[in-house]
């Protein structure tokens, strides 16, 4: 006969299959619905060009290698992809400094909304919230409109008389920049002021009476304490960003690619869908693994100083 | 009015509508956006008792990417003549031999034979013209009919060019350019070719298609572009004018097939019929401002369009207009290399 422990113990593993049961048809969805897509695309990117788009079924490992390496057209040489790795860097550069930028304005934004008395705090978050409401293309040809060479602000100068020339702001790198911060900086925002919100400020107070300068108190008391806002509103400003395809081509003028429009050149016009699926795979991994490594060191900082 | 009686009379209304919409024919046009005239469309809905929907694509490749799959429930597409000898090799379109159909006598002579469709066995003209450059004569007085003002910017225009970012438009004006045959392998000729891409590319300020409202509003001064979209910028702003360019320019055209899978078979046909007469390739003419190559249309065309030397091409430019081909892919595949390296 069985003893109490063993019926107990019977019961926990019958609980634990039944959770599994429950729970395997959202997993399974999951499962296919995240990694599926994935597959195809891996998949994809060992097949072969077909002449017209699309792919043959036939292993190659060609699209693999011109991620990495070229061929040059002219005198048949292998060299290192020296444009794939120039577009690369332009994304990232721009997804960096997007990020940075974001910070920056972000949190005295957060800051200010954190410190404000608890009714009007909703209204300012509110406010932050508004240009949720609007598609992004649309935002994104609202700040063509205040910059363009006709657009607010020029013919505002040229009207009061400090310039007589338009200043050529759109087709910048100014103009992408500012096109970035203005669509990426609530998800910059929100992130912060959550964490903020939950910031004990007699610890601020305790430091000014210890004698602390505001720098120090900004540096060894508030920045480490709200460290998981930036951290989680760094990632959601630098995954958008590194990926942004209409913000720079709308307001950059398209003459230099970013990696978005590489991706796509090789399943439009360049008809090499190969490719184009290594290409996304690889910039997928390289974020990834940059993201892996920069929660796991703030993650380890955050235990110190905590 | 009760719930019970309520929803009792939403069904009846909805079976209605399914009965009315079933009895009627359907026809599923599949086409480039704002590229088909609503009342022409009009027309034929009510000519033929057909109900017509009408779904966008953005680019050829778009198209038979999503035709290729299958299961798309479209009867009708416009391909390009570049690709229209790829739907046919792809087994795509239905041979429905509109060089036997009653309106084929409208067709107008250089159109009868094209060599993407021999005989015109699959396909019906929609649209046809011209890829050139579009300069603001404000700013530049001298030639225009040049690719010059792309490849070699005037001091001008230095800073002020915006090129349309197609690659194999932007890639045959070059070959003809540097004085190279259309879809040419030629390592030479492709090395000149990438020179001078990269060479002109500083003196550009964007490469994009939003040619009309930006040479309206002046942020470009000059840009390669099609010629419907130049006409559209002249009604803008009469200082604006097409070149033809004397290196070498191309002619394109757009036309209506019957694609394999079509269920409506019979009314595409009907369509493709109905397309060849003057006055309805008039009316979408007047509505996306190209040609059409339907003889006789003109009479039905807007007077700004008869007399627009965007739309007739002058008599003295004729001659250096050549209809692009399909190139190869092995030959596709170098231009995407040099594309990728303008843009890098």
């Amino acid at each position: 006969m069985a003893t109490a422990a063993e019926i107990e113990k019977q019961a926990e593993a019958r609980e634990i299959r039944t959770r599994w049961y429950l729970s395997a048809p959202a997993l399974i969805i999951i499962l296919l619905a995240a990694s599926g897509p994935l597959l195809i695309v891996l998949l994809y990117s060992f097949l072969t060009p077909g002449p017209y788009g699309d792919v043959q079924w036939k292993f190659s490992t060609e699209g693999w290698v011109s991620v990495f390496l070229e061929r040059d057209i002219f005198d048949d040489t292998l060299s290192f992809a020296s444009a794939h790795l120039t577009i690369f860097w332009r994304s990232l550069k721009l997804a960096l400094m997007a990020t940075v930028a974001t910070l920056v304005f972000g949190f005295p934004t957060a800051y200010f909304i954190a410190t404000r008395s608890e009714r009007t705090r909703d209204i300012w978050l509110f406010l932050i919230t508004i240009p949720f409401w609007t598609n992004l293309l649309i935002r994104t040809f609202a700040v063509l409109q205040v910059i363009r060479n006709e657009g607010l602000i020029n013919t505002a100068l040229i009207n009061l008389g400090i310039i007589d020339q338009p200043i050529q702001m759109l087709y910048t790198d100014f103009a992408i920049m500012v096109g970035m911060v203005y669509v990426y900086l609530p998800l910059m925002v929100l992130p912060l002021y959550a964490s903020m919100e939950k910031l004990d400020f007699r610890l601020v107070e305790a430091g000014y009476d210890l004698y602390a300068t505001r720098w120090q108190v900004l540096k060894r008391i508030i920045f480490p304490l709200v460290r998981p806002g930036v951290v989680a509103g760094s990632i959601l400003v630098f995954i958008p960003a590194i990926g942004a395809y209409v913000t720079p081509s709308v307001l950059g003028g398209g003459k230099n690619m970013m990696f978005a429009n590489l991706i796509e050149l090789q399943f439009g016009q360049g008809r090499n869908w190969p490719l184009g699926a290594a290409l996304s795979i690889t910039v997928m991994a390289i974020v990834m693994m940059a993201l892996l490594v920069y929660v796991r060191n703030t993650a380890g900082s955050e235990v110190r100083h905590g | 009015m009760n719930l019970k009686s309520m929803s009792m009379a939403a069904g009846l209304a909805l079976l209605a509508s399914t009965s009315l919409a079933s009895a009627a024919g359907e026809l599923n046009i599949y086409n480039w956006g704002n590229y088909i005239s609503p009342d022409m469309i009009k027309k034929f809905e009510k000519q033929f008792d057909v109900k017509v929907t009408v779904t966008d694509y953005d680019s050829n490749d778009t198209a038979l990417a999503k035709v290729r799959q299958g299961g798309t429930g479209f009867d009708v597409a416009m391909p390009s003549q570049t690709y229209v000898p790829i739907w046919i090799q792809e087994g795509l379109i239905l041979e429905t031999n509109p060089g036997g159909m009653e309106n084929f006598k409208n067709v107008a002579p250089q159109w009868a034979n094209p060599a993407f469709d021999p005989g015109r066995k699959y396909t019906v003209p929609w649209a046809w013209g011209t890829v050139g450059v579009v300069v603001n004569t404000d700013v530049y007085q001298g030639d225009i009919n040049t690719w010059k003002i792309v490849f070699d910017t005037p001091d001008e225009l230095k800073g002020k060019v915006n090129v349309v970012p197609e690659m194999n438009d932007v890639l045959h004006a070059a070959i003809k350019y540097v004085g190279g045959e259309q879809c040419t392998g030629d390592k030479e000729v492709l090395k000149k070719v990438r020179d001078v891409l990269v060479a002109a590319k500083p003196n550009w300020i964007a490469m994009e298609y939003n040619t009309i409202e930006k040479m309206g509003a002046g942020d470009f001064k000059a840009t390669s572009d099609w010629n419907g979209s130049a006409l559209r910028q002249r009604l803008k702003n009469p200082a604006i004018h097409y070149g033809y360019p004397t290196e070498g320019f191309q002619y394109w055209s757009d036309n209506v097939v019957v694609l394999k899978e079509a269920k409506n078979v019979e009314n595409a046909k009907l369509f493709q019929n109905f397309m060849m007469d003057p006055e309805n390739a008039a009316m979408n003419s007047a509505f996306h401002r190209y040609a059409n190559g339907i003889a006789g249309s003109e009479k039905f065309m807007p007077a700004d369009m008869t007399s627009a030397p965007e739309v007739v091409v002058p008599e003295e430019f004729k001659k250096n207009g050549e209809i692009l081909q399909t190139c190869a892919p092995e030959v596709t595949a170098l231009y995407t290399k040099i594309w990728t390296e303008l843009q890098k």
